[in-house]
């Protein structure tokens, strides 16, 4: 997705001279070409986060557009109360573009990989948080990205290896996309997890059951009015997420469910449990031993519903 | 510029004073503390304020007006006492927004509350990066603007604070100048016995800066650096103001407790007898 990403961002800076790029020593072998196009518009902070994104509030309250780049856990974790205070408070044009994010760094180990940039971003006011699943998502985040002039979180791990979209959807900032119809449960995912999401959709329509597949890769602002009618049309839901249960996809339907008249609803969340994960691997094996299996979650799911 | 003459320097002193005063009511009225870090700084904003900063309180939006940044924001009234006096607002708006229920000034600054606060600024080490971010914009859109960032020396404990010294001098941002409020106390003990820079100069120096020492209620030496801006082409500025927390106050005067003592009403008649 980040292809995708300098794609758009190189066709924009075409038309717009004030989108000024910004990274934290990272890039190499995909931002070169931005580089010397635009060597006025192009910056290597170097490994200083927080002086990053103090430049980028100077630089956005001297009318510049500005996209600040990082792997996910340094462009929110080590610079939060610059995004806080520099940022959102003074609600500043700044574009945080993170790679990773999730279990996408897989064997990077523990200081790569980010299950708590969800949460943190999404409690900011004025932050919108995006994180797509696949490029088809990514482009339309994308679209908006740059049209909307504020605040945004937008985390890009590696695209889904798998179709998620047979057509081409709309997509407006605050909503949730209808990936698949059913009338029995609905799972809701975000990010590249998606793929597995419709493995479980699929293996649950072998058992019978007819499954609704949303896609809230707009985390923020949350589109409220996507889950209270799957909890209207639907007996159960079910969140799935590679991030902390904590905060993120999961608290952000529960919260909102909570809220209404549906809040008896089967419900339960898929996501990395609460605690440090002490040993490496794949994306794949991460999740596996985070409680997020494709096999993992289809039980799970069927004793919910069969209780 | 003008000769350095002793009117010149009286001319600043006078409005100084008046500020000094106004600052002690308001901070008596409102029973604010920092009072020490206010009068380590008003000097050196004064003239700031009244000589050198290229701005036009009536037009706020104007693309290449210099920049100010009140990174140590704790400073808060002292800079807010300045853009009264400079005619950004009236004294009676100060008054009714500082410190109350429903107003708009907090000890710290916030962006736009009142017009010529150009920066949400009161966390330490943020200040400095804003500025290099507006320094950066000027050269990149070749304007002729010129930031003005205020720190503390206890801020630079902060390491973000070397972060953007470092990124200034690399990128040569002669048009960014930094006015460091050396009053050698900070939070909770002296600068020396906590986190000793010294020495100073040698070390923005080292980081590719061209320093001006200077002491910071000296009006004529104030003077002397800021006309002097930018120190040497290429380079950004640095002037290290040698001040005293407190200054001029016999009770406040480098002291720590000036931090977060209020004054009552016989501090306050005190106080301003000895401004006289």
């Amino acid at each position: 997705m980040r292809n995708i990403f300098i794609e758009q961002l190189i066709k924009n800076a075409e038309l717009d001279k004030d989108i000024v790029f910004l990274t934290g020593d990272l890039g190499f072998n995909a931002f070169e070409g931005f580089a010397k196009k635009y060597p006025q518009r192009f910056y290597n902070i170097g490994d200083a986060e927080a002086n990053m994104i103090g430049i980028a509030a100077g630089l956005a309250l001297a009318g510049k557009k500005v996209f600040a780049y990082s792997i996910a856990p340094f462009i929110t974790m080590r610079c939060y109360e610059q995004i806080r205070n520099n940022i959102c408070q003074q609600n500043l044009n700044v574009k945080l573009i993170a790679v990773g994010g999730g279990f996408n760094y897989g064997i990077q180990g523990f200081s790569h990989n980010t299950i708590e940039d969800l949460a943190i971003m999404r409690v900011l006011p004025n932050m919108v948080v995006l994180c797509p699943g696949d490029k088809i998502e990514a482009k339309l985040a994308l679209n908006e990205v740059f049209k909307y002039s504020g605040p945004v979180y937008l985390s890009l791990g590696k695209s889904s290896s798998k179709k998620i979209y047979s057509h081409q959807p709309k997509f407006k900032l605050g909503q949730g996309l209808l990936v698949r119809q059913g009338k029995d449960l609905t799972l809701v995912s975000i990010g590249n997890i998606i793929e597995d999401v419709l493995e479980v959709a699929d293996k649950l329509k072998d058992k019978g059951f007819s499954v609704r597949v949303i896609s809230m890769f707009c985390l923020k602002p949350f589109d409220k009015k996507i889950i209270i009618k799957a909890a209207k049309e639907t007996k159960a839901i079910f969140t799935i997420e590679e991030y902390s249960l904590i905060g993120g996809l999961g608290s952000a339907v529960a919260e909102n469910l909570l809220e209404t008249n549906y809040s008896d609803i089967i419900f339960k969340r898929f996501a990395v449990p609460d605690r440090y994960c002490k040993r490496v691997g794949s994306q794949i094996y991460l999740r596996k031993i985070n409680k997020l299996s494709v096999g993992y979650i289809v039980k799970n799911i069927l004793k919910n519903i069969n209780k | 510029m003008v000769k350095i003459n002793k009117e010149t320097i009286k001319y600043y002193q006078n409005i100084a004073k008046e500020i000094k005063q106004f600052i002690l009511n308001v901070a008596y009225q409102s029973q604010a503390h920092h009072l020490g870090s206010f009068f380590s700084a008003i000097d050196l904003l004064t003239v700031l304020y009244f000589r050198n900063l290229k701005i036009n309180s009536k037009k706020l939006k104007d693309h290449n007006r210099d920049r100010f940044i009140l990174s140590k924001g704790h400073a808060g009234l002292a800079f807010y006492s300045v853009l009264a006096k400079r005619g950004f607002f009236s004294e009676k708006e100060l008054i009714d927004n500082y410190g109350r229920d429903g107003g708009k000034l907090g000890v710290h600054p916030d962006k736009d509350a009142l017009p010529g606060i150009e920066v949400t600024t009161g966390s330490l080490g943020h200040g400095l990066s804003i500025g290099v971010g507006l320094a950066l914009a000027a050269k990149i859109d070749k304007l002729s603007y010129r930031t003005f960032v205020m720190i503390g020396d206890g801020e630079c404990n902060e390491g973000s604070i070397w972060e953007a010294i470092m990124f200034s001098s690399q990128h040569k941002l002669d048009n960014l100048v930094v006015i460091l409020d050396y009053n050698h106390l900070q939070g909770f003990g002296r600068a020396e016995e906590v986190i000793n820079l010294a020495p100073m100069a040698d070390k923005w120096q080292a980081f590719g800066w061209q320093v001006k020492q200077i002491n910071g209620h000296n009006f004529k030496e104030i003077i002397s650096a800021f006309d002097a801006i930018p120190f040497k082409k290429n380079k950004p500025s640095v002037i290290i103001a040698n001040t005293i927390k407190g200054k001029g106050i016999s009770f406040l005067e480098d002291k720590l407790e000036s931090h977060y003592k209020r004054i009552n009403k016989e501090e306050l008649e005190i106080a301003l007898k000895e401004l006289k």
